[in-house]
């Protein structure tokens, strides 16, 4: 019989479909997993609600749980916000190393423009803060663009949310 | 809030994020060909997520794909404002994202403070979202602030601009737009550019029922 410890040990192995460094578990996306009688239920929040990825991240978690024997039931669970506060601090640090500067934690009132074009922002590269925003978006929905100044090096950060 | 509320959430966010995506590939410059079409992918998102409550709430099969591409032109209850094609104006284009934002900030806040958990909490995840969009206009509003063309295109577009919301909202509209009140062309009338957008949107879905990709 399968364990919800067992289907999380086994959520954490898949990478997430467009920055496979970190894994859904460490994308802090999968909210909550319920075995009962055979069955295992996950609910898990979209990163952003216009992400691509959304079917291939369900498909992937039921075809996951159907290896270990058990029949997937995967809700997608919109009205729970999910924030970029959830990523682990072992994810956080796998998109540094990838060159994906993490997210800044969310305040209150969330993110301005001011604090954005700020030089407050940490090039995963070389570590300067002389960084400068390039633009608000980027490759996909949850990434902007910045710059480094020390290291002449575009770089991709993980927006806030 | 009823079906028919959610409808007019969803389509507006659906026929703007269409008319956005229009610029990808011929935006003035890289950077907002990038962030024209991220900004139409995450208000069809919002659509796709209000076209699901709205399934949920009429309670038939229609799914949010359905609603989104099988219903008649007529149907749709978007308001004017976002059916206007305007590539290849790009003032007349930052007036519509800098007013659309304003206007959808004011609905979206209300949603928030909803009975329902299930609105509420989705309303929050899209005001979160939306924060970027409403960055991106707002610098960009400011950046043109001083053009002759840009003023005009937000004169021009203003009572679209209040056909989006109703009653007091539409006041407070104005307040933070920092402009008198006109009369509104209002939600319930389609312009002639809906119908060319409606053909191409539903092509797929109209030419291979039951396509799925």
């Amino acid at each position: 019989m399968v364990t919800a410890e067992r289907v999380w040990e086994a959520l954490a192995e898949i990478p997430d479909p467009e920055i496979p460094v970190v894994s859904l578990v460490e994308l802090g996306v999968v909210r909550d997993v319920v075995v009962s009688e055979g069955r295992v239920h996950v609910g898990f929040t979209p990163t952003f609600l216009g992400c691509p990825a959304l079917e291939v991240m369900r498909d992937q978690m039921a075809a996951c749980i159907r290896n270990l024997g058990a029949e997937p039931d995967i809700e997608v669970l919109t009205a729970d916000g999910w924030s970029t506060d959830r990523i682990t601090p072992k994810g956080r640090e796998k998109l540094r190393e990838a060159g994906f500067a993490p997210p800044a934690p969310r305040e209150a009132a969330g993110p301005t423009l001011v604090q954005l074009q700020a030089r407050a922002f940490r090039c995963p590269y070389c570590d300067s803060s002389d960084t400068q925003l390039e633009n608000l978006f980027g490759p996909t929905p949850c990434r902007s663009i910045r710059y480094c100044n020390a290291c002449r090096q575009p770089f991709e950060q993980f927006k806030t949310l | 809030m009823s079906a028919q509320e959610l409808l007019r959430l969803a389509d507006d966010e659906l026929i703007l994020g269409w008319r956005d995506s229009e610029w990808t590939g011929i935006a003035p410059f890289l950077e907002e060909d990038v962030a024209f079409s991220s900004i139409a992918q995450t208000e069809i998102g919002h659509a796709r997520a209000w076209y699901e409550l709205a399934a949920a709430e009429l309670g038939t099969d229609a799914d949010a794909d359905a609603l989104a591409f099988d219903r008649s032109p007529d149907d749709y209850l978007c308001a004017p404002f976002v059916e206007l094609r305007l590539v290849d104006d790009w003032a007349r284009t930052i007036a519509r994202r800098w007013l659309y934002e304003l206007a959808d900030a004011i609905r979206i806040e209300a949603l928030k403070d909803s009975d329902r958990a299930e609105l509420a909490g989705l309303a929050d995840k899209i005001e979160r979202e939306e924060a970027y969009h409403r960055m991106h206009a707002e610098m960009w509003a400011e950046r043109l602030a001083g053009e002759a063309r840009f003023r005009d295109a937000v004169d021009s577009l203003w009572p679209h601009a209040l056909g989006l919301l109703e009653g007091e909202q539409r006041e407070l509209l104005c307040e933070r737009a920092g402009r008198d009140a006109v009369e509104a062309i209002p939600r319930g009338q389609h312009t002639d550019e809906l119908r060319p957008l409606w053909d191409e949107m539903t092509m797929v879905r109209r030419s291979v029922v039951g396509a799925s990709w």
